[in-house]
């Protein structure tokens, strides 16, 4: 069955607002404003943090248009313009703790997995969606930001394992390791909600 | 044989479907064996699809007004430079 959405032509749009074509970036921003305001709360874990960073971001992003070389997404590049103004806004609030996302966090020891259980087929059912994106929220807010922005990157905004490294300017090798530790821990968190009633919890190693 | 250290390892290549065929080949061995691994691959899988599957929340009215406006500042002070210099190239 043919797709009934218009055709989404990203780089013909980029072109157009390159040349000074006002109402291509403003079809930009109504193409991409929900998903960096979602990605923006969940790097700085704050509401206000996130309405700040979407503006500055699209207005970095129509200032420097020019800068754009187009040998990435528009996506991609306005996602890495987003995660800076984010991890700059944390590490205000956090002024006491530096935020890195260098900061070494492999010591060569395999992620502890302690709840295993049976999870039901559509956990989601027996949430209302306001409980479930309680849930949600909750949970990725709770990992550290070193594992919580690559998980937004790979597995909520789906960006490639490659975009994401160039994104946060880290390794391929660490965007892997990453994203296993944050969707082993998140699994983890969400085992207590999803969890199949009466199935067994038991120690694993 | 795989163990079950070796399994998680492998774990995002093989949600993603990044694997080579025989290595695959042999985690969905380890998986007909191992209870445990098989939860664990089975609720890893499911963690992903639920964040996927959820949509992002609209902008705020006020949200997106305050950018708008700034944005359209922006465009107005982009215009008045491009006059003010194609002025100067005509001068």
């Amino acid at each position: 069955m043919p797709d009934p959405a218009p055709a989404f032509d990203e780089s013909a749009l980029v072109e157009r607002a390159r040349n000074g074509d006002d109402q291509a970036f403003a079809e930009l921003l109504n193409r991409y404003d929900r998903k960096i305001l979602r990605l923006a709360k969940n790097i700085t874990n704050n509401e206000e943090d996130a309405e700040d960073v979407l503006q500055e971001a699209f207005l970095k992003a129509y200032t420097h248009l020019a800068d754009f070389k187009g040998d990435s997404r528009f996506y991609t590049w306005i996602v890495r313009i987003a995660v800076n103004e984010s991890l700059m806004k944390l590490r205000k609030r956090k002024s006491d703790k530096m935020v890195s996302l260098d900061e070494p966090v492999d010591n060569g020891e395999e992620t502890v997995t302690r709840e295993v259980a049976v999870w039901d087929d559509t956990p989601e059912i027996k949430y209302s969606q306001e409980e479930i994106k309680k849930i949600l929220d909750e949970s990725v807010e709770s990992l550290p930001p070193i594992f919580r922005s690559v998980f937004v990157l790979r597995d909520i905004e789906e960006l490639s394992t490659e975009e994401t490294a160039e994104v946060l300017g880290i390794s391929i090798p660490a965007v892997k390791s990453r994203l296993l530790r944050a969707r082993l821990q998140l699994r983890e968190k969400l085992t207590r909600f999803f969890r199949r009633k009466g199935d067994n919890v038991f120690a694993y190693l | 044989m795989l163990t079950c250290k070796d399994f998680l390892k492998e774990l995002n290549d093989y949600l993603d479907e990044h694997c080579e065929p025989g290595l695959r080949r042999e985690l969905e061995a380890h998986l007909g064996a191992c209870p445990n691994c098989f939860v664990i691959a089975d609720t890893t899988k499911k963690t992903i699809k639920i964040y996927q599957g959820q949509e992002p929340k609209a902008v705020p009215e006020m949200v997106r007004f305050r950018l708008l406006a700034a944005l359209e500042r922006k465009m107005q002070e982009r215009k008045s430079s491009d006059c003010a210099s194609g002025e100067v190239n005509r001068a």
